[in-house]
């Protein structure tokens, strides 16, 4: 992750140095998916990018790393600790503030879709903002489509798990083969209008109350 | 007949259960609504999601909807509260080592006495206590500071008010990142089990009838689609009109816990429903009455005193102008279209739209439409009254 939080040369000769000076600060609890949009924002030009797991510390963290914008998760409960931020009124704190381009509500539905909310520091003007969060919205909604992918290749691996114990249940106390021990978990299914991964679930759970 | 699809954002805590009981025992469908349940993982995202129309309604601290109304927070939007949701139903708890210092000043915990607490915190530390609280625009937070600032030793510098996520402020505790907290059922329950956190008040001991969350909408959706919310209410009405019933507390907290919805484990929904609290791990419970309201005394009513109550609050810690904060306000809780809705029930219903906040030391008949109606108490602890009307 550290490779983030230096300049890198080539980037920032190619995309110009105005580009790399914003400061970004991303909120992130895990680190594979921080480094990917850490790697985003790299090759889009930024390279001044800190990631922090936590927003408990983030007072201090603003004070001391001076970003301009802080990337979060639509979905990470942290999002209250930052509002809250947002809203102390000390003068000697650094203002900062959601960002919502009214004049662009397309912009902000598309970083709700894509799970991802934005707070600026210090009103850094709109024309550098845009650019990094577009590169983030970007990021953010491949990363929620292969995150939703991954949770549905977990839940077919664990559903047939559990019907091909429920399956090894209905082979030894029925006697019968593999396939007939499908068919009937399918037959009881569609007899009560439920799913077969259902049928299993309760078959499983019952098995190992009376075990 | 064909139901009219509507989703509403809630947060997985108790008193959320007047949208689950809605949705699970059918009042919704027999309103004619297929009302889908959208959890949210903060009060940030369940606001910004209102806001921005990806859902219809919304469980949402009393205080939200007249914060983004007045346009403070991050997401300023027109949101009317169309309903009161629960009345109380937080609590205030202390880590183990403020309990401890407390304790040896002489204080007894008898989970009633918000002057004696106020006295033990500040004489047992002359540190900064540390609060956490879910939201800054809670009641949560409105309750607390309404307390604390009334203590002889309170100074602005002696507290700090932190925000935490509430199925984080027991972790919070362990750690030592805070020395207090207010935060709703089963929160509380939680850092007593997991953190040996003490808890040291139910919020109602602070005011006694305090709206905690509303039913909120756009204001623009609203105007446009008035047969949708008039049919929410109704079923939202009759799922706290059941939930009030004493007989129906177990089924309640069965099908809480059952449904997904809250994917919490009975014993943390029971206290909250029962108002059987354990303050302290290890100790039997107490009995608090009226710990958290789901229909009793009009608490359904969206007062537009209320309304003023809070804004005067956030009038106060914004620097707004008080008399403009509170027109907003008092435009924002829609108590015309709460009877609106529920005309065709018969429901009995106030005569006024606000009242005097505080004024109400026992439960009192009061003029209404149906001549049934008995409200209160309603009490603050230091014995004020907040009058809306001449607040203007």
């Amino acid at each position: 992750m550290a490779a983030g939080r230096w300049p890198n040369p080539s980037v920032a000769f190619l995309t110009g140095s105005v580009k790399s000076t914003v400061k970004i600060l991303v909120v992130e609890p895990d680190p594979d998916k921080a480094r990917d949009i850490i790697d985003a924002l790299t090759d889009g030009g930024w390279s001044d990018v800190t990631v922090i797991a936590t927003a408990s510390q983030l007072d201090r963290t603003v004070q001391q790393q001076n970003p301009d914008i802080i990337l979060i998760d639509l979905a990470n409960p942290d999002r209250d600790t930052l509002e809250h931020i947002s809203l102390v009124s000390d003068p000697k704190a650094r203002a900062v503030a959601m960002f919502v381009d009214h004049t662009d509500e397309a912009m902000t539905q598309a970083a709700i879709a894509a799970g991802l909310s934005a707070y600026v520091v210090n009103g850094l003007q709109k024309d550098r903002i845009k650019p990094v969060l577009e590169t983030a919205i970007a990021r953010f909604r491949m990363l929620s489509k292969m995150q939703s992918e991954l949770d549905a290749a977990k839940q077919a691996l664990s559903d047939r798990k559990t019907i091909d114990r429920a399956k090894g249940l209905l082979m030894r106390a029925r006697g019968i083969s593999e396939d007939e021990a499908y068919t009937l978990l399918r037959k009881t299914a569609m007899g009560q209008g439920r799913k077969v991964i259902d049928v299993a679930t309760a078959l499983v759970t019952t098995a190992d109350l009376l075990r | 007949m064909t139901l009219t699809h509507i989703e509403c954002g809630y947060l997985p805590l108790v008193d959320s259960a007047p949208l689950i009981i809605a949705q699970e025992l059918r009042f919704a469908a027999e309103e004619g609504l297929d009302l889908s349940l959208i959890r949210q993982p903060s009060w940030s995202a369940l606001r910004d999601m209102l806001a921005l129309g990806h859902i219809d309604f919304a469980h949402m601290l009393s205080p939200l909807p007249i914060a983004m109304s007045l346009g403070l927070g991050g997401m300023p939007a027109q949101i009317d509260a169309l309903m009161v949701l629960s009345v109380n139903g937080t609590v205030i708890g202390v880590s183990a080592d403020l309990d401890a210092k407390m304790r040896a000043t002489g204080w007894v915990n008898s989970f009633d006495d918000p002057k004696i607490v106020g006295q033990a915190i500040f004489a047992a530390t002359s540190n900064r206590v540390r609060i956490g609280v879910p939201f800054p625009f809670s009641m949560h937070r409105m309750l607390l500071d309404y307390w604390l600032a009334r203590d002889p030793n309170f100074d602005a510098d002696r507290v700090e008010i932190i925000t935490v996520p509430p199925p984080q402020m027991a972790a919070a505790v362990k750690a030592g990142a805070l020395d207090m907290f207010c935060v709703g059922e089963p929160w509380g329950t939680v850092a007593v089990q997991q953190s040996d956190a003490v808890l040291v008040l139910p919020s109602r001991a602070i005011w006694q009838f305090a709206p905690e969350k509303v039913l909120g909408a756009r204001r623009g959706w609203v105007e446009e689609n008035p047969g949708t919310c008039h049919a929410m209410i109704r079923a939202v009405y009759k799922a706290a009109t059941w939930l009030e019933n004493p007989t129906n507390t177990p089924l309640a907290a069965e099908i809480l816990a059952r449904t997904q919805h809250l994917d919490l484990p009975d014993h943390a929904i029971d206290p909250a429903l029962s108002g059987l609290v354990v303050t302290k791990k290890g100790d039997a419970p107490l009995q608090t009455d009226r710990f958290l309201v789901f229909h009793e005394g009009a608490a359904n009513f969206p007062w537009r005193s209320q309304a003023g109550w809070i804004a005067h609050q956030l009038a106060k810690w914004h620097g707004l102008d008080a008399a403009q904060a509170s027109q907003t306000a008092h435009a924002c809780f829609r108590p015309d279209i709460y009877r609106a809705a529920l005309a065709p029930l018969g429901v009995d219903m106030p005569g006024a739209s606000q009242k005097c906040e505080g004024a109400l030391h026992h439960p009192t008949a009061v003029a209404s439409t149906r001549g049934k109606m008995i409200l209160g108490p309603d009490t603050f602890f230091d014995g004020a009254e907040f009058d809306s009307a001449q607040e203007n």
